[in-house]
Protein backbone atom coordinates (compact mmCIF):
# COMPACT_ATOMS: atom_id res chain seq x y z
CA UNK A 1 0.00 0.00 0.00
CA UNK A 2 3.00 2.41 0.91
CA UNK A 3 3.91 2.19 -2.87
CA UNK A 4 1.00 3.52 -4.01
CA UNK A 5 1.40 6.88 -1.74
CA UNK A 6 4.47 8.40 -3.20
CA UNK A 7 3.77 11.80 -4.78
CA UNK A 8 4.54 11.11 -8.21
CA UNK A 9 2.35 7.65 -8.29
CA UNK A 10 -0.60 9.97 -6.30
CA UNK A 11 -0.05 12.35 -9.39
CA UNK A 12 -0.17 9.77 -11.97
CA UNK A 13 -2.87 7.50 -10.59
CA UNK A 14 -5.50 10.98 -10.47
CA UNK A 15 -4.15 11.36 -14.56
CA UNK A 16 -5.18 7.78 -15.24
CA UNK A 17 -8.39 7.97 -13.28
CA UNK A 18 -9.08 11.80 -15.09
CA UNK A 19 -8.51 9.77 -18.32
CA UNK A 20 -10.91 6.61 -17.57
CA UNK A 21 -13.41 9.76 -16.59
CA UNK A 22 -13.26 11.59 -19.90
CA UNK A 23 -13.11 8.36 -21.76
CA UNK A 24 -16.43 7.77 -19.93
CA UNK A 25 -18.41 10.94 -19.88
CA UNK A 26 -17.06 12.59 -23.40
CA UNK A 27 -16.83 8.97 -26.16
CA UNK A 28 -19.78 7.72 -27.12
CA UNK A 29 -20.81 4.51 -25.08
CA UNK A 30 -24.58 4.99 -26.17
CA UNK A 31 -24.25 1.39 -28.24
CA UNK A 32 -23.00 -0.44 -25.80
CA UNK A 33 -26.78 -1.63 -24.47
CA UNK A 34 -27.87 -2.52 -27.83
CA UNK A 35 -24.85 -4.79 -28.19
CA UNK A 36 -24.32 -6.35 -24.49
CA UNK A 37 -25.90 -9.36 -25.12
CA UNK A 38 -23.51 -9.60 -28.02
CA UNK A 39 -20.38 -8.82 -26.48
CA UNK A 40 -20.89 -11.05 -23.29
CA UNK A 41 -21.48 -14.27 -25.92
CA UNK A 42 -18.15 -12.98 -27.69
CA UNK A 43 -16.72 -13.01 -24.37
CA UNK A 44 -17.80 -16.16 -23.33
CA UNK A 45 -16.42 -17.72 -26.23
CA UNK A 46 -12.92 -16.26 -26.19
CA UNK A 47 -12.61 -17.47 -22.11
CA UNK A 48 -13.80 -21.07 -23.62
CA UNK A 49 -11.26 -21.06 -26.19
CA UNK A 50 -8.82 -20.31 -24.18
CA UNK A 51 -9.24 -22.59 -21.67
CA UNK A 52 -10.30 -25.55 -24.07
CA UNK A 53 -7.77 -24.79 -26.50
CA UNK A 54 -5.03 -24.58 -23.09
CA UNK A 55 -6.25 -28.12 -21.86
CA UNK A 56 -6.41 -30.36 -24.64
CA UNK A 57 -2.58 -28.54 -26.12
CA UNK A 58 -1.24 -29.01 -22.27
CA UNK A 59 -2.60 -32.51 -22.96
CA UNK A 60 -0.65 -32.74 -26.50
CA UNK A 61 2.61 -31.15 -24.83
CA UNK A 62 3.15 -33.40 -22.18
CA UNK A 63 3.53 -36.70 -24.18
CA UNK A 64 5.49 -34.90 -27.05
CA UNK A 65 7.40 -33.07 -24.20
CA UNK A 66 8.21 -36.49 -22.80
CA UNK A 67 9.25 -37.97 -26.48
CA UNK A 68 11.56 -35.22 -26.87
CA UNK A 69 13.38 -35.73 -23.53
CA UNK A 70 13.94 -39.10 -23.25
CA UNK A 71 11.90 -41.06 -25.69
CA UNK A 72 14.26 -42.85 -28.55
CA UNK A 73 15.17 -41.18 -31.58
CA UNK A 74 11.43 -43.20 -33.07
CA UNK A 75 9.61 -40.94 -31.06
CA UNK A 76 11.42 -37.60 -30.04
CA UNK A 77 12.50 -37.15 -34.26
CA UNK A 78 8.29 -36.07 -35.29
CA UNK A 79 8.15 -34.71 -31.67
CA UNK A 80 10.96 -32.15 -32.78
CA UNK A 81 10.06 -32.06 -36.30
CA UNK A 82 6.04 -30.92 -34.95
CA UNK A 83 7.82 -28.23 -32.71
CA UNK A 84 9.95 -26.96 -35.29
CA UNK A 85 6.96 -26.65 -37.75
CA UNK A 86 4.27 -25.27 -35.06
CA UNK A 87 6.70 -22.82 -33.68
CA UNK A 88 8.91 -21.77 -37.29
CA UNK A 89 5.46 -20.60 -39.04
CA UNK A 90 2.75 -17.82 -38.14
CA UNK A 91 -0.19 -19.02 -35.97
CA UNK A 92 -2.44 -16.94 -38.92
CA UNK A 93 -1.09 -19.60 -41.86
CA UNK A 94 -1.67 -22.48 -39.72
CA UNK A 95 -5.38 -21.38 -38.94
CA UNK A 96 -6.15 -20.78 -42.52
CA UNK A 97 -4.60 -23.74 -43.87
CA UNK A 98 -6.49 -25.87 -41.86
CA UNK A 99 -9.30 -23.77 -42.37
CA UNK A 100 -9.16 -23.15 -46.06
CA UNK A 101 -7.24 -26.28 -46.89
CA UNK A 102 -8.91 -28.64 -45.09
CA UNK A 103 -12.60 -26.91 -45.21
CA UNK A 104 -12.21 -27.50 -49.14
CA UNK A 105 -10.63 -30.70 -48.49
CA UNK A 106 -13.40 -31.90 -46.68
CA UNK A 107 -16.64 -31.56 -49.01
CA UNK A 108 -14.74 -33.83 -52.02
CA UNK A 109 -14.96 -37.19 -49.93
CA UNK A 110 -18.97 -37.88 -50.28
CA UNK A 111 -18.64 -40.44 -46.89
CA UNK A 112 -17.42 -37.29 -44.98
CA UNK A 113 -20.38 -35.17 -46.03
CA UNK A 114 -23.29 -37.84 -45.78
CA UNK A 115 -21.35 -38.74 -41.83
CA UNK A 116 -23.07 -37.27 -38.57
CA UNK A 117 -19.85 -35.11 -37.67
CA UNK A 118 -20.36 -33.11 -41.14
CA UNK A 119 -22.75 -30.51 -39.26
CA UNK A 120 -20.03 -30.08 -36.86
CA UNK A 121 -17.01 -29.83 -39.44
CA UNK A 122 -18.92 -27.40 -42.03
CA UNK A 123 -18.63 -24.86 -39.09
CA UNK A 124 -15.55 -22.66 -38.21
CA UNK A 125 -15.28 -23.40 -34.82
CA UNK A 126 -13.49 -26.88 -34.47
CA UNK A 127 -11.05 -25.69 -37.40
CA UNK A 128 -9.96 -22.39 -34.66
CA UNK A 129 -9.71 -25.16 -32.01
CA UNK A 130 -7.31 -27.43 -33.89
CA UNK A 131 -5.37 -24.70 -34.81
CA UNK A 132 -4.71 -23.35 -31.65
CA UNK A 133 -4.33 -26.35 -29.94
CA UNK A 134 -1.62 -27.48 -31.95
CA UNK A 135 -0.24 -24.00 -31.61
CA UNK A 136 -0.39 -24.48 -27.89
CA UNK A 137 0.56 -28.47 -27.99
CA UNK A 138 3.91 -26.79 -29.97
CA UNK A 139 4.95 -24.12 -27.78
CA UNK A 140 4.16 -26.12 -24.80
CA UNK A 141 6.11 -28.91 -25.46
CA UNK A 142 9.26 -27.29 -25.66
CA UNK A 143 8.72 -25.98 -22.15
CA UNK A 144 7.72 -29.42 -21.23
CA UNK A 145 11.04 -30.48 -22.67
CA UNK A 146 12.92 -28.32 -20.40
CA UNK A 147 10.88 -29.29 -17.20
CA UNK A 148 10.73 -32.92 -17.73
CA UNK A 149 15.05 -33.17 -17.86
CA UNK A 150 15.21 -30.19 -15.09
CA UNK A 151 13.78 -33.24 -12.85
CA UNK A 152 16.69 -33.95 -10.22
CA UNK A 153 17.52 -37.46 -11.85
CA UNK A 154 18.08 -38.37 -7.78
CA UNK A 155 14.11 -38.30 -7.55
CA UNK A 156 13.88 -40.63 -10.43
CA UNK A 157 16.04 -43.05 -9.43
CA UNK A 158 14.76 -43.04 -5.71
CA UNK A 159 11.53 -43.88 -6.97
CA UNK A 160 13.14 -46.94 -9.28
CA UNK A 161 14.83 -47.85 -5.93
CA UNK A 162 11.93 -48.52 -4.37
CA UNK A 163 10.33 -50.53 -7.44
CA UNK A 164 7.88 -48.25 -8.53
CA UNK A 165 6.59 -49.01 -11.95
CA UNK A 166 7.28 -46.07 -14.60
CA UNK A 167 3.91 -44.99 -15.19
CA UNK A 168 3.35 -44.51 -11.19
CA UNK A 169 7.23 -42.98 -11.40
CA UNK A 170 6.04 -40.89 -14.14
CA UNK A 171 2.43 -39.80 -12.60
CA UNK A 172 3.52 -39.69 -8.85
CA UNK A 173 6.65 -37.95 -9.24
CA UNK A 174 7.96 -37.14 -12.86
CA UNK A 175 4.88 -35.41 -14.12
CA UNK A 176 4.09 -33.02 -10.91
CA UNK A 177 7.74 -32.23 -10.77
CA UNK A 178 7.81 -30.64 -14.31
CA UNK A 179 4.80 -29.17 -13.88
CA UNK A 180 6.06 -27.30 -10.91
CA UNK A 181 9.07 -25.94 -12.57
CA UNK A 182 7.43 -25.03 -15.69
CA UNK A 183 4.42 -23.28 -13.76
CA UNK A 184 5.93 -19.66 -14.29
CA UNK A 185 6.45 -20.63 -17.99
CA UNK A 186 2.93 -21.88 -18.39
CA UNK A 187 1.79 -18.44 -17.00
CA UNK A 188 3.39 -16.62 -19.09
CA UNK A 189 2.39 -18.63 -22.17
CA UNK A 190 -1.26 -18.98 -21.11
CA UNK A 191 -1.26 -15.28 -21.77
CA UNK A 192 0.47 -15.39 -25.12
CA UNK A 193 -2.17 -18.51 -25.69
CA UNK A 194 -5.03 -15.43 -24.81
CA UNK A 195 -3.39 -13.05 -27.17
CA UNK A 196 -3.54 -15.49 -29.92
CA UNK A 197 -7.07 -16.22 -29.72
CA UNK A 198 -8.63 -12.87 -31.71
CA UNK A 199 -6.77 -14.42 -34.89
CA UNK A 200 -9.87 -16.66 -34.90
CA UNK A 201 -11.71 -14.22 -36.14
CA UNK A 202 -10.43 -13.93 -39.25
CA UNK A 203 -11.86 -17.51 -39.87
CA UNK A 204 -15.89 -16.34 -39.20
CA UNK A 205 -15.67 -17.26 -35.37
CA UNK A 206 -17.17 -14.52 -33.32
CA UNK A 207 -15.36 -14.12 -30.15
CA UNK A 208 -15.02 -10.46 -28.28
CA UNK A 209 -12.70 -9.39 -30.93
CA UNK A 210 -14.96 -10.11 -34.05
CA UNK A 211 -18.24 -8.52 -31.96
CA UNK A 212 -15.96 -5.04 -31.20
CA UNK A 213 -15.21 -5.10 -35.10
CA UNK A 214 -19.05 -5.73 -36.01
CA UNK A 215 -19.95 -2.85 -33.59
CA UNK A 216 -17.19 -1.09 -35.45
CA UNK A 217 -18.94 -1.67 -38.94
CA UNK A 218 -21.96 -1.08 -37.87
CA UNK A 219 -22.06 1.72 -36.21
CA UNK A 220 -18.78 3.88 -37.66
CA UNK A 221 -17.59 4.37 -34.18
CA UNK A 222 -13.95 4.03 -34.77
CA UNK A 223 -11.96 4.06 -30.70
CA UNK A 224 -14.28 2.80 -28.27
CA UNK A 225 -14.60 -0.15 -29.30
CA UNK A 226 -11.15 -1.08 -29.24
CA UNK A 227 -10.36 0.64 -26.28
CA UNK A 228 -13.01 -1.66 -24.43
CA UNK A 229 -11.22 -4.44 -25.99
CA UNK A 230 -7.95 -3.51 -24.96
CA UNK A 231 -9.29 -3.10 -21.32
CA UNK A 232 -11.37 -6.45 -21.38
CA UNK A 233 -7.92 -8.44 -22.75
CA UNK A 234 -5.90 -6.84 -20.07
CA UNK A 235 -8.02 -7.16 -17.12
CA UNK A 236 -8.53 -11.38 -18.98
CA UNK A 237 -4.64 -11.10 -19.20
CA UNK A 238 -4.63 -10.10 -14.75
CA UNK A 239 -6.87 -12.67 -14.21
CA UNK A 240 -4.47 -15.14 -15.45
CA UNK A 241 -1.70 -13.64 -13.88
CA UNK A 242 -3.33 -14.15 -10.53
CA UNK A 243 -5.02 -17.58 -10.95
CA UNK A 244 -1.31 -18.74 -11.64
CA UNK A 245 0.60 -16.22 -8.89
CA UNK A 246 -1.94 -18.28 -6.60
CA UNK A 247 -1.21 -21.85 -8.23
CA UNK A 248 2.52 -21.08 -7.76
CA UNK A 249 1.81 -20.37 -4.33
CA UNK A 250 -0.33 -23.51 -3.41
CA UNK A 251 2.73 -25.62 -4.63
CA UNK A 252 4.91 -26.44 -1.79
CA UNK A 253 8.45 -26.08 -2.38
CA UNK A 254 10.96 -27.03 -0.63
CA UNK A 255 14.24 -25.32 -1.49
CA UNK A 256 17.00 -27.52 -1.73
CA UNK B 1 14.58 -34.76 -64.05
CA UNK B 2 11.33 -34.10 -65.95
CA UNK B 3 10.33 -38.20 -65.83
CA UNK B 4 10.66 -37.46 -62.21
CA UNK B 5 8.19 -34.49 -61.74
CA UNK B 6 5.66 -36.32 -64.41
CA UNK B 7 5.86 -39.76 -61.95
CA UNK B 8 5.39 -37.50 -59.07
CA UNK B 9 2.39 -36.25 -60.62
CA UNK B 10 3.91 -32.87 -59.32
CA UNK B 11 3.62 -30.91 -62.97
CA UNK B 12 0.48 -28.82 -62.24
CA UNK B 13 2.49 -27.46 -58.85
CA UNK B 14 5.21 -26.22 -60.12
CA UNK B 15 2.84 -24.61 -62.59
CA UNK B 16 1.02 -22.86 -59.97
CA UNK B 17 4.51 -22.14 -58.19
CA UNK B 18 6.21 -20.77 -61.42
CA UNK B 19 7.54 -17.25 -60.56
CA UNK B 20 6.22 -15.68 -64.08
CA UNK B 21 2.49 -14.96 -64.22
CA UNK B 22 0.57 -17.87 -64.74
CA UNK B 23 2.15 -19.07 -61.67
CA UNK B 24 1.44 -17.15 -58.52
CA UNK B 25 5.27 -17.71 -57.13
CA UNK B 26 6.79 -14.46 -57.96
CA UNK B 27 4.13 -12.64 -55.82
CA UNK B 28 4.48 -15.53 -52.87
CA UNK B 29 8.34 -13.94 -53.33
CA UNK B 30 7.27 -10.78 -53.81
CA UNK B 31 5.16 -10.78 -50.31
CA UNK B 32 8.27 -12.93 -48.55
CA UNK B 33 10.53 -9.76 -49.34
CA UNK B 34 7.68 -7.37 -47.54
CA UNK B 35 7.74 -9.38 -44.94
CA UNK B 36 11.49 -9.60 -44.58
CA UNK B 37 11.19 -5.94 -44.41
CA UNK B 38 8.95 -5.40 -42.39
CA UNK B 39 10.62 -7.45 -39.75
CA UNK B 40 14.09 -6.36 -39.89
CA UNK B 41 12.52 -2.15 -39.68
CA UNK B 42 10.54 -3.62 -36.70
CA UNK B 43 13.41 -5.66 -34.86
CA UNK B 44 15.62 -2.18 -35.66
CA UNK B 45 12.99 -0.12 -34.32
CA UNK B 46 12.11 -2.17 -31.40
CA UNK B 47 15.77 -2.79 -30.39
CA UNK B 48 16.56 0.78 -30.38
CA UNK B 49 13.18 1.64 -28.22
CA UNK B 50 14.68 -1.55 -26.38
CA UNK B 51 17.98 -0.29 -25.24
CA UNK B 52 16.46 3.00 -24.02
CA UNK B 53 13.82 1.62 -22.41
CA UNK B 54 16.54 -0.77 -20.43
CA UNK B 55 18.50 2.13 -19.32
CA UNK B 56 15.46 3.81 -18.45
CA UNK B 57 14.70 1.21 -16.38
CA UNK B 58 17.23 0.59 -14.42
CA UNK B 59 18.65 4.05 -14.17
CA UNK B 60 16.25 6.42 -14.46
CA UNK B 61 13.70 8.31 -12.18
CA UNK B 62 11.03 6.95 -10.58
CA UNK B 63 8.52 8.84 -13.05
CA UNK B 64 10.32 7.48 -15.78
CA UNK B 65 10.45 4.16 -14.31
CA UNK B 66 7.04 3.80 -13.82
CA UNK B 67 6.16 5.23 -16.94
CA UNK B 68 7.84 2.63 -19.02
CA UNK B 69 6.27 -0.42 -16.73
CA UNK B 70 2.70 1.24 -17.82
CA UNK B 71 4.13 1.01 -21.33
CA UNK B 72 5.51 -2.99 -21.39
CA UNK B 73 2.22 -4.41 -19.18
CA UNK B 74 0.30 -2.84 -21.56
CA UNK B 75 1.89 -4.40 -24.66
CA UNK B 76 2.41 -7.28 -23.18
CA UNK B 77 -1.07 -7.76 -22.00
CA UNK B 78 -2.81 -6.55 -25.29
CA UNK B 79 -3.16 -9.28 -28.32
CA UNK B 80 -1.03 -7.42 -31.36
CA UNK B 81 -3.79 -7.48 -33.25
CA UNK B 82 -5.85 -4.65 -31.29
CA UNK B 83 -2.71 -2.64 -30.83
CA UNK B 84 -2.52 -2.84 -34.81
CA UNK B 85 -5.56 -1.56 -35.22
CA UNK B 86 -5.40 0.87 -32.41
CA UNK B 87 -2.19 2.51 -33.89
CA UNK B 88 -2.92 1.78 -37.80
CA UNK B 89 -6.42 3.16 -37.50
CA UNK B 90 -6.07 5.38 -34.73
CA UNK B 91 -2.42 7.00 -35.19
CA UNK B 92 -2.78 7.70 -38.50
CA UNK B 93 -6.15 9.38 -38.46
CA UNK B 94 -4.84 11.46 -35.05
CA UNK B 95 -1.95 12.44 -36.84
CA UNK B 96 -3.94 13.55 -39.64
CA UNK B 97 -6.52 15.49 -37.96
CA UNK B 98 -3.35 17.19 -35.81
CA UNK B 99 -1.94 18.23 -39.59
CA UNK B 100 -5.20 19.37 -40.67
CA UNK B 101 -5.69 21.74 -37.74
CA UNK B 102 -2.31 22.78 -37.85
CA UNK B 103 -3.22 23.67 -41.42
CA UNK B 104 -1.21 20.93 -43.30
CA UNK B 105 -2.67 18.49 -45.79
CA UNK B 106 -3.69 15.25 -44.73
CA UNK B 107 -0.88 12.46 -45.18
CA UNK B 108 -1.48 9.15 -46.28
CA UNK B 109 0.58 7.03 -44.45
CA UNK B 110 2.21 3.77 -46.30
CA UNK B 111 1.45 0.59 -45.39
CA UNK B 112 4.90 -0.29 -45.02
CA UNK B 113 5.78 2.87 -42.52
CA UNK B 114 3.06 1.90 -40.72
CA UNK B 115 3.25 -1.64 -40.50
CA UNK B 116 7.00 -1.36 -39.38
CA UNK B 117 5.65 1.41 -36.79
CA UNK B 118 3.13 -0.55 -34.98
CA UNK B 119 5.44 -3.98 -34.74
CA UNK B 120 8.29 -1.77 -33.90
CA UNK B 121 6.46 -0.51 -30.78
CA UNK B 122 5.42 -3.82 -29.99
CA UNK B 123 8.53 -5.16 -30.45
CA UNK B 124 10.23 -2.21 -28.29
CA UNK B 125 8.39 -3.67 -24.89
CA UNK B 126 9.94 -7.45 -25.13
CA UNK B 127 13.15 -5.88 -26.34
CA UNK B 128 13.14 -3.74 -23.28
CA UNK B 129 12.46 -6.38 -20.85
CA UNK B 130 15.68 -8.77 -22.70
CA UNK B 131 18.17 -6.34 -22.68
CA UNK B 132 16.81 -4.83 -18.52
CA UNK B 133 17.77 -8.59 -18.27
CA UNK B 134 20.94 -8.92 -20.06
CA UNK B 135 22.32 -5.67 -18.68
CA UNK B 136 21.58 -7.01 -14.97
CA UNK B 137 23.39 -10.53 -16.03
CA UNK B 138 27.08 -8.05 -16.45
CA UNK B 139 28.95 -8.48 -13.71
CA UNK B 140 28.78 -5.03 -11.78
CA UNK B 141 32.79 -5.03 -10.94
CA UNK B 142 32.63 -4.39 -14.89
CA UNK B 143 31.11 -1.43 -15.19
CA UNK B 144 32.32 -0.29 -11.59
CA UNK B 145 36.18 -0.58 -12.59
CA UNK B 146 34.75 1.37 -16.33
CA UNK B 147 33.07 4.28 -14.03
CA UNK B 148 36.03 4.26 -11.14
CA UNK B 149 38.51 4.63 -14.35
CA UNK B 150 36.33 8.02 -14.96
CA UNK B 151 34.52 6.62 -18.19
CA UNK B 152 32.25 9.00 -19.69
CA UNK B 153 28.52 7.33 -19.55
CA UNK B 154 28.11 6.83 -23.21
CA UNK B 155 31.94 5.81 -23.96
CA UNK B 156 30.49 3.25 -21.16
CA UNK B 157 27.55 1.61 -23.00
CA UNK B 158 29.20 1.55 -26.33
CA UNK B 159 32.25 0.36 -24.54
CA UNK B 160 31.55 -1.99 -21.75
CA UNK B 161 27.79 -2.18 -21.15
CA UNK B 162 26.17 -3.01 -24.38
CA UNK B 163 29.50 -5.40 -25.99
CA UNK B 164 29.24 -7.42 -22.28
CA UNK B 165 25.37 -7.70 -22.58
CA UNK B 166 25.61 -9.19 -26.12
CA UNK B 167 26.22 -12.64 -24.93
CA UNK B 168 23.16 -12.70 -22.35
CA UNK B 169 20.71 -10.72 -24.74
CA UNK B 170 21.04 -12.57 -28.38
CA UNK B 171 19.06 -15.76 -26.95
CA UNK B 172 16.23 -13.76 -25.75
CA UNK B 173 16.78 -11.16 -28.73
CA UNK B 174 17.07 -14.33 -31.98
CA UNK B 175 13.47 -15.13 -30.04
CA UNK B 176 12.21 -11.80 -30.74
CA UNK B 177 13.43 -12.01 -33.68
CA UNK B 178 11.22 -15.30 -34.95
CA UNK B 179 7.82 -13.50 -32.94
CA UNK B 180 9.00 -10.44 -35.56
CA UNK B 181 9.07 -12.50 -38.49
CA UNK B 182 5.87 -14.47 -37.32
CA UNK B 183 4.25 -10.95 -36.35
CA UNK B 184 4.39 -9.57 -39.91
CA UNK B 185 1.55 -11.88 -40.78
CA UNK B 186 -0.98 -9.79 -38.35
CA UNK B 187 -0.56 -7.09 -41.14
CA UNK B 188 -2.50 -9.53 -43.39
CA UNK B 189 -5.67 -8.49 -41.55
CA UNK B 190 -5.20 -4.68 -41.92
CA UNK B 191 -4.59 -5.69 -46.06
CA UNK B 192 -1.13 -5.28 -46.32
CA UNK B 193 0.33 -7.62 -48.98
CA UNK B 194 2.77 -9.17 -47.22
CA UNK B 195 3.44 -13.12 -47.57
CA UNK B 196 0.46 -14.65 -45.79
CA UNK B 197 -2.28 -11.86 -47.30
CA UNK B 198 -0.47 -12.60 -50.77
CA UNK B 199 -0.63 -16.46 -49.93
CA UNK B 200 -4.47 -16.66 -49.19
CA UNK B 201 -5.18 -14.45 -52.44
CA UNK B 202 -3.45 -17.17 -54.83
CA UNK B 203 -4.97 -19.76 -53.25
CA UNK B 204 -8.83 -18.11 -53.20
CA UNK B 205 -7.85 -17.55 -56.80
CA UNK B 206 -6.30 -20.92 -57.48
CA UNK B 207 -8.93 -23.14 -55.16
CA UNK B 208 -5.50 -25.01 -54.42
CA UNK B 209 -5.47 -24.11 -50.31
CA UNK B 210 -3.08 -27.01 -49.51
CA UNK B 211 -0.51 -25.99 -52.33
CA UNK B 212 -0.13 -22.24 -51.48
CA UNK B 213 -0.19 -22.40 -47.41
CA UNK B 214 2.06 -25.50 -47.64
CA UNK B 215 5.17 -23.18 -49.84
CA UNK B 216 4.21 -20.16 -47.67
CA UNK B 217 4.44 -22.74 -44.37
CA UNK B 218 7.92 -23.73 -45.86
CA UNK B 219 9.38 -19.96 -46.66
CA UNK B 220 8.51 -19.06 -43.11
CA UNK B 221 10.11 -22.39 -42.05
CA UNK B 222 13.65 -21.19 -44.29
CA UNK B 223 13.51 -17.79 -42.34
CA UNK B 224 13.60 -19.13 -39.18
CA UNK B 225 15.90 -21.92 -39.49
CA UNK B 226 18.34 -19.94 -41.64
CA UNK B 227 18.12 -17.19 -38.96
CA UNK B 228 18.65 -19.77 -36.15
CA UNK B 229 21.88 -20.98 -37.21
CA UNK B 230 23.08 -17.33 -38.16
CA UNK B 231 22.04 -16.12 -34.43
CA UNK B 232 23.58 -19.42 -32.90
CA UNK B 233 26.49 -17.93 -34.75
CA UNK B 234 26.61 -14.70 -33.56
CA UNK B 235 26.23 -15.44 -30.32
CA UNK B 236 29.39 -17.73 -30.11
CA UNK B 237 30.94 -14.43 -31.84
CA UNK B 238 30.15 -12.43 -28.64
CA UNK B 239 30.75 -15.48 -26.12
CA UNK B 240 34.59 -15.81 -28.16
CA UNK B 241 36.81 -14.91 -25.27
CA UNK B 242 34.43 -16.39 -22.59
CA UNK B 243 36.17 -19.28 -20.12
CA UNK B 244 35.11 -22.82 -21.60
CA UNK B 245 33.34 -21.17 -24.58
CA UNK B 246 35.93 -22.69 -27.31
CA UNK B 247 34.65 -26.25 -25.95
CA UNK B 248 31.54 -25.65 -26.36
CA UNK B 249 30.67 -25.56 -22.73
CA UNK B 250 27.96 -23.44 -21.41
Amino acid sequence: MKAWMLPHRVVMLALALALVVWCALRLRWDWLPEYLPLLAQGLWRTVWLLIVTSVLGMALAIPIGLAMAEGPWVLAAPARLFCTIIRGTPLLLQLWLLYYGLGSLFPQFPWIRQSDLWPILRQAWPYAVLALTLSFAGYEGEVMRGAFKGVPRGQLEAAKAMGMPRLTILRRIWLPLAIQRALPTLGGETVLQLKATPLVATITVVDIYAVANRVRQDTFIVYEPLILLAAIYMILTGIIVLLFRWLENRVPTRTL
Amino acid sequence: MQALIEALGLQQTLDLLALSPPGWGGNLLGGLANSIQIALGAFGLGLVIGIFGAYGKLYGGPVTRDLLAIYTTIVRAVPELILILILYYAATDALNKALVNAGFDRIQISGLAAGIGVLGIVQGAYATEVLRGAILAVPPGQIEAARAMGMPPMKLARRITLPAMLAFALPGLANLWLIATKDTALLAVVGFAELTLETKQAAGATKHYFTFFLAAGALYLVITLVSGRLFARAERWARRGEPGAARGGR
